[in-house]
């Protein structure tokens, strides 16, 4: 084909993107299914595969599970899911973002787990006017950047500072700890959070922040840090690391005679933990199938009626973050992600499971309490809770 | 100074750790010439069969360990007949591309949900750990096991290549292809050979890297190559007791940087000093400055 002048192909092109821009809007607008049903899609994105795999199969069975209860109905719409995997990686986790923005048009996306990959997600949500909200995506980036809350985005978990400070306090009056050494990945938001918030309330708390080095995510050889630290002899070596990383380091830190009590955060909660190493150890979690509040008795037996196996924290938040989600469409009765955005932040009284009484505050977090776990004979056990 | 100590050991450690996989590399480079960059993946696959070896099949260990050998043999044999064999006499950078390619291969494949999978798995210890006290230097048996193989391996690799007809054909292929075929010796099998003792020595090495630092997957295999071939061209590449140096070089570096200066730097100071050696001796620390055939 040959056009006769230049014109002709502007016009062809201008032509073209009108067809676009108005199909878009048609899909945007209708949203209807073709039994003419009133249909909402909802986005989920986890890690299903990569290495931290575990927490993505976890969460994806949550959200399953609130879907089903809410017998895939949220006020006079039908849910249609559109699940994803972003294999722990921020550049697929854009890429599967865009594709569920643009191609898939959902008006809401649950997750998804990690903070690496929640916050390129959460600039491009937000940017789009797409509501986002991550059961487990703990650090602040996530809902505020440069001291700009990103309107659109919540989450259902505490953030960071709340972790490392809330550790530090247990660390401090609990295990009456004087002295702590701390060692965490120097590419990673989540972990340089813990650790900093950790070292700031320990400090503040009267404790000694002996040493405090950092690794690369690739390192694997954690030799000499660990045998300057075995000399220090600290009370505490915090580790606020994912599973798979705190079990290498927790290994060398054993071989090489560091009998500190390891600490940690809610990266620890994986089947996959290396428990007789970690054994003894305690870290900040989100929840705990062991606390006797009904909701949490009630999720447990229900969860294992299903899966046929206990409920671990990624499971639960994305559970939360889904109900959080559902009962704000319910009450918005909109597809409209902005009225989704407004009836969440209005959220008032909600009873979830990892936490009664959940509001949020005005950068999108939930006010809840801190639960404390330890590893203990291949199990967690439940410590206590703590504000 | 025991400290000092112990951290020299732990700088051994490590150095050995990357003598394991160097010692393969410079081997190939010394015989063909061609820079193997799949061989960190080779190192990756011989971990895994290993793993599934001791772990899985519940095989002996010496057993898991030269199943691995011999599988990893094979794929060395195949990747060259395959991805290196047809760009012999092409261009350098064509053959060093495929490598590239072959790699990567690699890599994601072994990601497929089929065959490795893509995810971490801890790999429990198939003998037990006994920790040492040499005058008051915590030392286990797993340290001595790397440096006693690397010693072997080393001793193993200057025999067969100084002391058999096989190494002589090697260092003839080394020298002229032509050359070679004019006095009889077959370019293609030892070429493949070379590659399957290269692949063998690979996943020797996967098979203790797993067992020193339990955890394994598909990219594992990258950080170490890489490391290794720094340390191959630090002791001169191509030169068999030159990638041991190198590679204890390495480690040293790598393990007091850690350990005295800041563990932030230890890669910058590590390849910085690569380049400073590089400055000064291009050919590396053992290389000799060859002559121009006219």
């Amino acid at each position: 084909m040959r056009f006769k002048s230049k014109w002709a192909l502007i016009l062809m092109v201008l032509m073209l993107g009108v067809a676009l821009v108005a199909s878009g809007c048609g899909q945007k607008a209708g949203q209807q299914g073709a039994s003419g049903e009133k249909v909402i899609k909802i986005g989920f994105v986890a890690p299903l595969t990569g290495d931290v795999k575990t927490f993505g199969e976890s969460a994806k069975k949550g959200f399953n599970l609130a879907l089903e209860q809410a017998g895939n109905k949220a006020g006079d719409y039908t849910i249609q899911p559109v699940i994803v995997d972003d294999r722990n990686d921020a550049t697929e986790a854009v890429n599967v973002a865009t594709k569920l923005i643009n191609e898939n048009k959902v008006s809401a996306i649950v997750g998804s787990l990690t903070s690496l990959t929640t916050i390129p997600i959460s600039e491009l949500a937000n940017s789009n006017k797409v509501v986002e909200i991550s059961g487990t995506a703990t650090s602040p980036k996530v809902t505020v950047e440069n001291g700009k809350r990103k309107d659109y985005i919540f989450r259902a978990c505490f953030i960071d500072p709340t972790q490392g400070t809330v550790g530090a306090k247990f660390a401090l009056n609990k295990l009456h700890a004087k002295t702590a050494a701390i060692l965490y990945d120097q590419g990673n938001d989540y972990t340089i959070g813990l650790a900093k918030n950790f070292e700031d309330a320990f400090t503040k708390g009267g404790g000694k922040v002996l040493f405090k080095g950092t690794y690369a995510k690739t390192d694997v050889d954690f030799s000499a840090v660990l045998t300057n630290i075995a000399q220090m002899k600290p009370d505490i070596l915090y580790l606020p690391d994912y599973y798979q990383k705190v079990s290498l380091i927790g290994k060398q830190a054993r071989d090489k005679g560091i009998k500190a009590t390891f600490m940690g955060g809610d990266g620890w909660d994986s089947s996959d933990l290396d428990y007789k190493t970690m054994d003894g150890g305690y870290f900040t979690a989100h929840y705990s199938g062991q606390d006797p509040r009904p909701e949490v008795q009630k999720w447990v037996k229900d969860f294992k009626a299903k899966y046929n196996s206990e409920p671990d924290s990624f499971a639960t938040l994305t559970y939360d973050a889904t109900n959080l989600l559902l009962n704000a469409i319910k009450t918005a009765n909109s597809s409209d992600p902005t009225k989704i955005k407004d009836a969440l932040q209005a959220t008032k009284g909600f009873s979830a499971v990892s936490g009664s009484d959940i509001s949020f505050d005005q950068d999108g977090n939930p006010i809840k309490p801190v639960t404390i776990l330890q590893v203990k004979d291949g199990k967690y056990k439940f410590i206590s809770i703590m504000k | 100074m025991e400290h000092v100590m112990e951290q020299i050991i732990n700088g051994l450690q490590l150095g050995f750790m990357y003598a394991l996989i160097a010692l393969g590399y410079t081997m190939v480079y010394g015989v063909v010439q061609l820079i193997n960059f799949a061989h960190g993946d080779v190192f990756m696959v011989g971990a895994f069969v290993g793993y599934f070896g001791f772990a899985v099949w519940g095989l002996p260990l010496p057993l898991a360990i030269v199943n691995a050998m011999v599988i990893c043999a094979i794929l060395g044999m195949v990747i060259e007949k395959i991805a290196y064999r047809p760009l012999r006499y092409a261009p350098k950078i064509a053959a060093l591309i495929s490598a590239l390619g072959v790699s990567l291969f690699l890599e994601y494949f072994s990601s497929l949900k089929f065959v490795f999978g893509p995810d971490y798995r801890v790999v429990p210890r198939p003998i037990h750990e006994v920790h040492w006290h040499i005058l008051g230097i915590p030392i286990t048996n797993i340290q001595v096991m790397v440096i006693v193989v690397v010693l072997v391996m080393l001793l193993l690799l200057q025999l067969l290549i100084y002391r058999t007809r096989i190494g002589m054909a090697m260092r003839t292929v080394a020298v002229d292809h032509n050359a070679a075929r004019l006095m009889g010796v077959n370019v293609d099998n030892t070429i493949s050979l070379t590659f399957a003792i290269g692949s063998a020595f690979a996943a020797l090495g996967g098979v203790l890297y797993a067992i020193a630092y339990p955890q394994i997957q598909p990219f594992m295999g990258i950080m170490p190559g890489l490391k290794a071939f720094t340390a191959a061209v630090l002791g001169g590449i191509g030169i068999i007791p030159g990638a041991v140096i190198g590679a204890l070089i390495m480690g040293q570096v790598e393990t007091l940087t850690a350990a005295f200066i800041s563990s932030q730097l230890r890669d910058a100071i590590a390849f910085a000093i690569l380049i400073l050696v590089l400055l000064i001796r291009p050919t590396g620390i053992l290389g000799r400055s060859q002559t121009e055939k006219v």
